[in-house]
């Protein structure tokens, strides 16, 4: 597997035509729809790879837990340290997957590319093709964006789609939709809002979603718990 | 092979099999916005071959009004897409 770390790729390549982030083989959370060609296709090779002894359901088991151990918390880390420290932010840009070292995070040969707001420019993401996302950083991504109607429509009309999202951006706001296809990973850094002025790293990562790294919201500094 | 500011058109090819150059950018002109390091070619990976020789990927960055002649936002909007050299071609500007 090229991409053990990040578990990038291979998974999320998988995707296609399914609504089960985790059909396991064996036990299954309840679904009363019948299985899908794919899904059945990806129970089969997984049964067989079992059986062969290539991989154990344990290994099934513990990368499954692993991948959703992953939670936006850390991006927001990431975003609220940049907004911190101007040399930790410039090394991000540069080169996502080596600042993000310093969090503990590996991606392999997945590069992060971290893409900056700025008052000229709001930065979305997608993938049109199937569900790339960067995992690592993110976890696993929701529904929405793995959605026909989202991956369609967000680079044709992305102003009507952001607006959904309660995001009504004015005409000198240009939106740079960034469609995820190869071995590249996408992560938007927000502007950090004026009001923030003084709170410190984990003040600021609380108001840091997963909806605001995916570039469909921007941070809300009223949304901090107090 | 290109550089950040080539205008660069697709190749409006439909190859069958697996390819990762969506059709809405296929024929379609725009600019490269950075050069990224070559990767194993994923339309061979996907068949079991080592996808050697690596290809150089590109970010081109597309006019929402070039890939959407009706598009009724600003002319500034634009969709980033990552392309590998294979199916760019250079265009006079």
């Amino acid at each position: 597997m090229a991409h053990e770390h990040e578990h990038g790729h291979d998974h999320d390549h998988h995707d296609h035509g399914h609504d089960h982030e985790h059909a396991h083989p064996g036990v299954q959370a309840d679904d009363e729809t019948a299985p899908s060609d794919y899904e059945l296709r990806m129970l089969a090779i997984s049964e067989l790879l079992v059986e062969k002894g290539v991989i154990s359901r344990d290994q099934i088991r513990r990368s499954l837990e692993r991948l959703d151990s992953w939670q936006p918390s850390r991006g927001a880390e990431i975003v609220a340290r940049a907004w911190l420290e101007p040399e930790f932010k410039a090394r991000l840009l540069a080169n996502g997957s080596e600042a993000i070292k310093d969090f503990g995070i590996d991606m392999g040969e997945t590069v992060l590319t971290v893409v900056e707001n700025t008052p000229g420019v709001q930065n979305v993401i997608v993938c049109t093709l199937c569900s790339c996302y960067p995992r690592a950083v993110l976890g696993l991504p929701p529904d929405w964006y793995r959605s026909k109607s989202y991956r369609s429509r967000v680079v044709k009309e992305p102003r009507q789609v952001l607006a959904e999202f309660g995001t009504v951006l004015p005409d000198d706001v240009a939106v740079r939709v960034h469609d995820s296809l190869a071995d590249l990973r996408y992560l938007v850094l927000p502007q950090r809002p004026p009001e923030t002025a003084g709170w410190n790293a984990e003040q600021l990562a609380a108001i840091v979603t997963r909806d605001c790294m995916v570039g469909v919201i921007n941070p809300d500094p009223r949304s901090r718990a107090h | 092979m290109f550089a950040p500011g080539d205008r660069v058109r697709v190749a409006n090819l439909h190859p069958p099999g697996h390819r990762r150059t969506p059709f809405y950018v296929r024929g379609k002109s725009g600019v490269i916005e950075r050069v990224c390091d070559p990767s194993l070619n994923p339309e061979e990976l996907g068949y079991g071959f080592s996808g050697e020789p690596r290809r150089v990927l590109y970010r081109v960055r597309f006019a929402q009004r070039e890939l959407w002649p009706d598009y009724a936002g600003p002319a500034g909007d634009t969709v980033d897409v990552d392309i590998y050299e294979h199916w760019l071609q250079k265009t006079a500007d």
